[in-house]
């Protein structure tokens, strides 16, 4: 095996699990609470009204560190000419021709297209979320704008989710990449292949 | 709560049939606002029947007392001073309450299995003990009518007294008006004793006079008789076409499913593409130049 370089730090493979963790929480509860076919889940969080208590709590609690990771790989994340000839192979991607795939620095366009649906979808989740949470909050919101934030919640909370089962399904599909967030480094070999950019900015060959 | 005498129609979040192969009369409560004196003892009545006490609060200079619903107070008249034709003043009292709607928003937004039921004679029924509190049944209800307890975070609202009827007796409110405002019966013989009613007030000058059964909705389970049947906003904003508002219809319709299928279509794409296409590998190459 080659050499292991430092891909994640501590404090932010911690952030992302947090995130991570409230978010499988907030899913599970979140989606018992959209489908009569998921309401079994509440048995998870014991019970239906549990589940709606503990509902929001998880999700401020994922939208609070999100923020921190947001800020921290924000730079990172801005969208180059190389991305945009990566999108154009998608088909190359998916059917593992890497070798007609341009170089990438540390995320290719498919992490960072992630990272924004979740810039984008964490806060109006937050917002909507405040609007109809019960008890506190939803009481002094008028019922039209309640209405609007249930289905801006559920939308956003789709289109996350899906964009997770994307981000879960390509940890598990690249080889090498689990261990980037749990012990925070990959192989040389790994970074060359997938980030070559980043691999020359970070180990000078 | 749960009534083992009354077969049920449709149970929120609910997909399957509920108990349903009893053969029941659908019912209804007319209120006829042109025969109301606005004492009150309808919400006397429903206080006392179910127990109910609320807090004593403030005189907010209206008649209307207590101000609002609450969990306590599942019905209140609602006082509107109008002046139709100028110069004419009239006192329109509206006992307001849940209108038992056939196709109920409250219902529909619930995402508690049987938190809320409509049975087979069309009472729409909260059974508190699934209430899990999310307060979804405001978003659902075009007449503003659940509100959630601050003690118990459970919502409320009238019952058309479901345990009385169940067992062959008239709600309280009815049994008790001394004016004969409210009656109960059969959906079919109010709407047939409404259409006498209306005819007698048009010959008195309400040329307008009509039922309120709001199809929006699907018909409604309390109706009234209204003197002035073209503008049922001057009755203290009773809604001209009540409908369950398109967010709710959009959120709790064709969403659920989609959304619920496209989550799955995810998973199982994800499988089978790993299954299809294969792990994504460093190749040989990769570990030489980098070793």
């Amino acid at each position: 095996m080659s050499r292991l370089i430092q891909r994640y730090t501590t404090g932010e493979r911690n952030t992302h699990w947090v995130v991570a963790i409230a978010f499988v929480l907030a899913a599970l509860s979140g989606l018992a609470l959209f489908h009569p076919a998921f309401f079994f889940l509440t048995h998870l969080f014991g019970g239906g009204p549990w589940t709606r208590i503990l509902h929001p709590f998880i999700g401020v609690l994922m939208s609070l560190f999100f923020i921190a990771m947001a800020m921290r790989f924000w730079r990172l994340n801005h969208i180059t000419p190389a991305d945009r000839q990566w999108m154009g192979r998608i088909k190359d991607v998916l059917c593992n021709r890497d070798e007609n795939l341009p170089e990438l620095g540390k995320y290719n366009a498919g992490q960072k297209i992630l990272f924004w649906t979740m810039v984008v979808t964490m806060p109006l989740l937050l917002l909507t979320g405040i609007a109809i949470w019960q008890p506190w909050f939803a009481p002094y919101v008028p019922v039209w704008l309640m209405r609007v934030a249930v289905v801006i919640h559920a939308l956003s909370a789709w289109i996350l989710i899906l964009g997770i089962i994307v981000h879960v399904y390509a940890a598990i599909w690249v080889k090498g990449t689990v261990r980037a967030m749990t012990r925070g480094t990959v192989t040389e070999a790994w970074a060359r292949h997938h980030h070559r950019a980043w691999y020359r900015e970070t180990t000078g060959k | 709560m749960a009534l083992q005498s009354l077969d049920i129609t449709a149970r929120s979040a609910t997909t399957t049939p509920s108990p349903s192969v009893r053969g029941t009369l659908q019912v209804a409560k007319l209120i006829d606002i042109s025969k109301c004196i606005g004492c009150k003892a309808c919400q006397t009545a429903c206080m006392e029947w179910n127990d109910l006490r609320d807090e004593v609060g403030h005189n907010h200079g209206v008649y209307d007392n207590p101000r609002d619903l609450t969990d306590q107070s599942w019905t209140v008249m609602r006082f509107s001073e109008v002046e139709v034709e100028q110069g004419r003043l009239e006192w329109l009292i509206r006992k307001d309450g849940c209108m038992h709607c056939a196709e109920p928003g409250c219902l529909k937004a619930c995402p508690s299995p049987g938190a809320i039921v409509q049975y087979a004679n069309g009472i729409v029924d909260f059974h508190e003990e699934h209430c899990i509190g999310c307060g979804y049944c405001i978003t659902g209800c075009p007449f503003n009518i659940p509100r959630i307890s601050k003690k118990d975070h459970k919502a409320y609202k009238c019952t058309l007294c479901s345990d009385r009827v169940a067992v062959g007796m008239e709600p309280a409110c009815v049994k008790t008006c001394p004016t004969g405002a409210i009656v109960f019966g059969s959906k079919e013989d109010m709407i047939h004793h409404a259409e006498g009613r209306i005819e007698d007030l048009k010959e008195r000058g309400y040329g307008n006079a009509a039922l309120y059964d709001p199809p929006g909705v699907g018909g409604t389970h309390v109706m009234y008789v209204l003197q002035h049947g073209d503008q049922p906003g001057l009755y203290a904003g009773l809604p001209k076409d009540p409908q369950i508002s398109p967010m709710v219809s959009l959120w709790k319709g064709v969403t659920k499913p989609l959304m619920s299928l496209g989550i799955g279509l995810a998973v199982f794409a994800g499988f089978f593409h790993y299954v299809t296409a294969g792990p994504k590998e460093v190749d040989a190459h990769d570990e030489e130049k980098s070793s």
